[in-house]
């Protein structure tokens, strides 16, 4: 009895560790981060960091303003949304209540295939395939917002396809049959009734389709161009705060470094921004059953 | 007159036969029930008549089932056929929408669109269900707040709202409460003057309050089909006495 007990506690125990793991890792980071970034910030200037716009840590005297990649990478992730969350959403339908089984067995891997591929070799694929194309339809030299929207909107899809297929999985079947049977076609019937149910769902899928896209870092540095400017147009290079830090981060010292580290807390406040919407629209659809 | 005839019906899930060589001869503006025990087949006659079963794979249907004269399982568009014909479920299953919208969904389905057009239907429709007095000033509320018997009485007005000719009802009281299932009944009654209503029931005291014929259903075959009294009070076959004797089922 008493050695049960004791079993129980210990493995009690065990897990407490393993949960604080991951806690203990976020805190870790967060520390990190803020610690080496904040003064940063203070000594460069709250404003003229965030809203500066002229990076040039090699002149005397620095400055170190990331307005252009802030913009950067909103652009990139707001692109790479037009591409992915339409795309993603109608898979994910076809693939809840179109998709014939036989098929199913084909699309479903190779979407879950499409979330493993490293992302170096997206960025390979961005470079050989899409750089080319854009620069012989569109004329710049290829490297650009467009061509960093395209592969990201592609990274983003097996995020966005398997939440949303889940949460259109999960809505009652009654509320199909139930539009049916007022005479409604099968498409109305899915887009009028299951695909609002499952709303906050298909949201979820859309935020965490966001957050990997702004965190994205190979490939975008390969095939965005990295030029520091707020691109005119789509075909313009573009420096996306994930690119700066990758790229001066080996050779940077001193403020410099420090200003990179810096610009990862802005990252994070982005993912920070991100989770807690998402939290949000979680509680709301549950609190709309 | 009859407004829906069934002859020489099989229907197939697969390999295994759930109903049986059915005949039978709905009339306009009566209600008819179906009663049997759970597996009798009665259900899924009833899911035939709107081609509910077309969802369910493998299931396959040989025979006639005609709705005024014409054969539903033919040309006749399946969409047009579900608006004529319209169903509540034994579960009341509104939209997680506002009571407005889930009344307004089958008039703007077939192409309603002008709002005071809308708003006037809705209005009908919830009066029809004898629900406008509860739910007027929630129309804009979202329909699953409402209570159970609300809910079901909704779905009511939500299938009036596309001006059906006939209403199937799945065993729509089952879940209910004495007092909602009675309201129902009321309902039925009332409504049974502009339309054909078919129901599915498990409570025999139902049927015989409320319907005009009753159908009994045993083993996917139909065993008998009269009028209500006669049915319960003399019925012509043994298992049907037995059943509503209460020796089975």
């Amino acid at each position: 009895m008493r050695l049960s007990r004791l079993k129980e506690k210990a493995m009690q125990g065990v897990f407490f560790l393993t949960a604080i793991t991951s806690i203990a890792a976020v805190v870790t980071i967060c520390i990190f981060l803020f610690y080496n970034g904040v003064p940063a910030m203070a000594e460069i200037g709250f404003f003229d960091f965030l809203g500066g716009q002229d990076w040039s840590p090699k002149n005397v005297p620095a400055s170190y303003g990331i307005f252009d990649m802030i913009v950067g990478s909103v652009y990139v992730t707001a692109d790479a949304l037009v591409i992915g969350v339409p795309i993603g959403i109608l898979t994910s339908i076809f693939l809840a209540r179109f998709c014939p089984a036989p098929l199913y067995k084909i699309l479903k891997p190779a979407t879950e295939l499409l979330a493993g591929i490293p992302s170096i070799v997206y960025g390979f694929f961005g470079l050989m395939v899409i750089v080319p194309l854009v620069r012989n339809n569109f004329g710049g030299n290829g490297s650009s917002l467009l061509s960093a929207s395209i592969v990201l909107g592609i990274m983003i899809l097996p995020t966005i396809i398997g939440v949303s297929e889940s949460a259109l999985r999960a809505v009652p079947e009654s509320y199909y049959e139930g539009a049916l049977a007022l005479g409604a076609t099968k498409e109305r019937s899915i887009f009028k009734t299951i695909l609002p149910a499952a709303k906050s769902g298909v949201l979820a899928g859309v935020v965490l389709g966001i957050g990997r896209a702004i965190g994205e870092t190979m490939a975008v540095v390969l095939i965005a161009g990295n030029q520091v400017q707020i691109p005119s147009s789509l075909t313009d290079g573009v420096r996306t705060l994930t690119a700066n830090i990758v790229l001066e981060m080996g050779y940077s010292t001193g403020l410099h470094r420090e200003a990179l580290i810096a610009t990862g807390v802005v990252l994070f406040v982005f993912i920070l921004l991100i989770t807690l919407s998402m939290q949000a629209i979680k509680s709301r659809g549950e609190k709309n059953g | 007159m009859d407004k829906f005839s069934i002859e020489n019906m099989d229907l197939y899930y697969g390999n295994f036969q759930a109903l049986k060589n059915i005949n039978l001869h709905m009339q306009e503006n009566k209600i008819t029930a179906f009663i049997g025990p759970s597996g009798c087949g009665k259900s899924t006659l009833l899911k035939s008549l709107n081609r509910m079963n077309d969802l369910v794979e493998g299931c396959k249907i040989t025979g006639d089932i005609r709705l005024d004269g014409e054969d539903i399982y033919g040309d006749m568009d399946i969409n047009i056929l579900r608006k004529r014909v319209g169903m509540v479920f034994q579960k009341a299953n509104p939209f997680p929408m506002s009571v407005y919208d889930n009344i307004a969904f089958g008039p703007r389905t077939h192409g309603v669109k002008s709002k005071r057009k809308l708003d006037e239907i809705v209005e009908e429709s919830l009066r029809a269900a004898a629900i406008w007095d509860e739910l007027k000033d929630r129309l804009k509320k979202s329909a699953l707040g409402l209570s159970g018997g609300q809910q079901q009485r909704l779905c009511i007005a939500r299938a009036l709202a596309v001006k059906p000719e006939v209403l199937l009802m799945d065993e729509a009281t089952s879940a209910l409460d004495p007092i909602s299932t009675g309201k129902i009944e009321e309902l039925c009654l009332k409504l049974k003057n502009e339309y054909t209503i078919i129901m599915v029931t498990h409570n025999m005291q139902q049927a015989l309050r409320i319907a005009d014929n009753t159908a009994f259903f045993l083993l996917g075959e139909m065993v008998e089909y009269g009028d209500t009294d006669s049915v319960f009070s003399s019925p012509k076959d043994k298992r049907t006495e037995e059943y509503i004797t209460g020796r089975f089922g």
